[in-house]
């Protein structure tokens, strides 16, 4: 058994049984990362570098942390600080990473469809760590995996998108992802953040009423707000956002059952999450970023150990 | 297709490797029985039994070794974790790892180096049920064996177990 990809380009190309192989290898990691010794030698004579075009916190570090449990060498590399910022092209800079004998490239960059651009010109195995507004793959894997761990299952659940729909690519991902495995999706949003055709083109439904969709979801995934991407104002004011659709301690009082809370972060505390809900009960934020290195340390196995990379 | 050892043999030889692991670890304390996943778990539970009956008043700590991630031929093929349970400390324990066979040695190579990463063992033995004794390809020897054969590379020695074959059965293909 392998992977149907040789790159994890996006959510979009991989099977349902690519999905599974990915997640029940994920548990394994997991295990492994309970252990006095939490790293193993698999991809020992690897080198992966991390290329990051557009600022990360978690997703660099978590990138970084499994390459190293996993006993890859690891290259970074920030945008701000070489010589792209001297204006090199894309493909330069990785033809010379790649000429110092790098076995796969882990990629952000702000333009949708860098990585699949990339993936046409060279030969290393490519992991898209989010591009533009297209996809971020490996996020909605991990919050797959979050939401298995937390309620058993992701076939049958019903799992409200919330927010920024628009600009997310972390919503594109988990769209793909959640209609692969079987899982009903509602996104919600303010209508100037939700694409017009949405409905059609994936097969989602579509509310403007946040509480309706809290009650209907048995998780709730909050999106961030991404105003670094908007260059027009698509709504009035922050304030106003979190009042129609930021979640509040009372919106889910009102509910009369449990429902999960998930956000990728960074959170905008106050915004699209109030504190008391962000590090309420219900709330598996914190589980999503511990679960993100098993995650990844999948990823990168599999893609690694694919037998053509002879 | 010719029988190595049937049903009632194996039944016979899973009892005394249990007597000889009791023997040898004076009456089992202090020691551990570690399954390697996925096939040599079929034997493990069997020995672990045998053990459970000839020392009903010690509680057995067993737990289950997957070394998919040890293993030194990542590139040549991919291959699927199994679960790893260890729910105990290894450290200072008599450990006695189980596979059903014992072939050129590498998965035993890998399951020495996924133990050492779980605690620092006192003692290590290795119990197997066939050992192709002549196809070794590291410095690696069992303490436990039900039987030595002498084949050549080209044969294929196939253990079948109840829970994934019909019966308990070691054969030549």
């Amino acid at each position: 058994m392998k992977l149907s990809t040789k790159h994890l380009l996006g959510i979009k190309d991989l099977s349902k049984e690519d999905i599974n192989l990915i997640l029940s290898t994920a548990e394994q990691f997991k295990e492994v990362l309970q252990r006095p010794v939490k790293k193993v030698p698999s991809l020992r004579d690897i080198t992966i570098v991390n290329l990051f075009y557009e600022n990360s916190t978690r997703t660099r570090m978590s990138f970084e942390l499994a390459e190293k449990r996993l006993s890859a060498d690891v290259l970074n590399f920030a945008a701000s600080s070489s010589s792209a910022a001297k204006g090199e092209t894309l493909l330069d800079t990785v033809n010379n990473i790649l000429s110092m004998k790098v076995d796969m490239v882990v990629m952000r960059h702000s333009a949708s469809g860098a990585p699949h651009f990339l993936a046409k010109h060279i030969p290393a195995a490519i992991v898209n760590a989010g591009d533009g507004i297209n996809e971020h793959p490996t996020q909605a894997l991990l919050d797959a995996f979050s939401m298995k761990e937390k309620l058993g299952r992701i076939e049958g659940l019903k799992v409200a998108i919330i927010g920024d729909i628009m600009h997310s690519r972390v919503a594109l991902s988990n769209l793909y992802l959640l209609k692969k495995m079987g899982a009903e999706v509602l996104v919600v949003g303010p209508p100037t953040l939700i694409p017009t055709y949405i409905g059609e083109a994936l097969g989602v439904r579509v509310t403007y009423n946040l509480q309706e969709a809290l009650k209907w979801c048995d998780v709730a995934n909050v999106l961030r707000i991404q105003l670094e991407r908007q260059n027009q104002p698509l709504f009035s004011s922050l304030r106003e956002y979190n009042l129609a659709y930021g979640i509040k301690r009372s919106n889910l009082d009102s509910l009369g059952k449990e429902i999960v809370i998930m956000h990728p972060g960074p959170i905008n505390r106050g915004v699209e999450l109030d504190s008391d809900v962000a590090d309420g009960k219900s709330s598996i934020i914190l589980n999503q970023v511990e679960n993100g290195v098993a995650v990844r340390m999948a990823v990168l196995y599999l893609l690694a150990g694919r037998d053509d990379n002879q | 297709m010719k029988t190595i050892l049937s049903e009632q043999q194996i039944a016979l030889t899973v009892k005394r490797l249990a007597h000889q692991i009791v023997e040898n670890n004076q009456g089992l304390i202090d020691t551990v029985i570690i399954g390697l996943q996925p096939r040599g778990v079929f034997l493990s539970d069997r020995i672990v039994d045998e053990l459970k009956q000839m020392t009903p008043a010690l509680p057995i700590k067993y737990g289950k070794l997957d070394i998919t991630f040890y293993r030194d031929d990542v590139r040549k093929a991919l291959h699927i974790a199994n679960a790893t349970e260890i729910p105990f400390s290894i450290e200072g324990k008599k450990v006695v790892l189980i596979d059903d066979v014992l072939y050129t040695g590498r998965t035993i190579r890998a399951a020495l180096d996924a133990l050492l990463d779980f605690g620092r063992p006192s003692k290590v033995s290795l119990c197997v049920l066939i050992d192709r004794r002549f196809s070794r390809e590291l410095p690696i020897q069992p303490d436990f064996s039900g039987k030595a054969i002498d084949t050549i590379v080209s044969d294929k020695v196939k253990v079948n177990w109840a829970e994934t074959a019909e019966k308990d059965e070691v054969v030549i293909v």
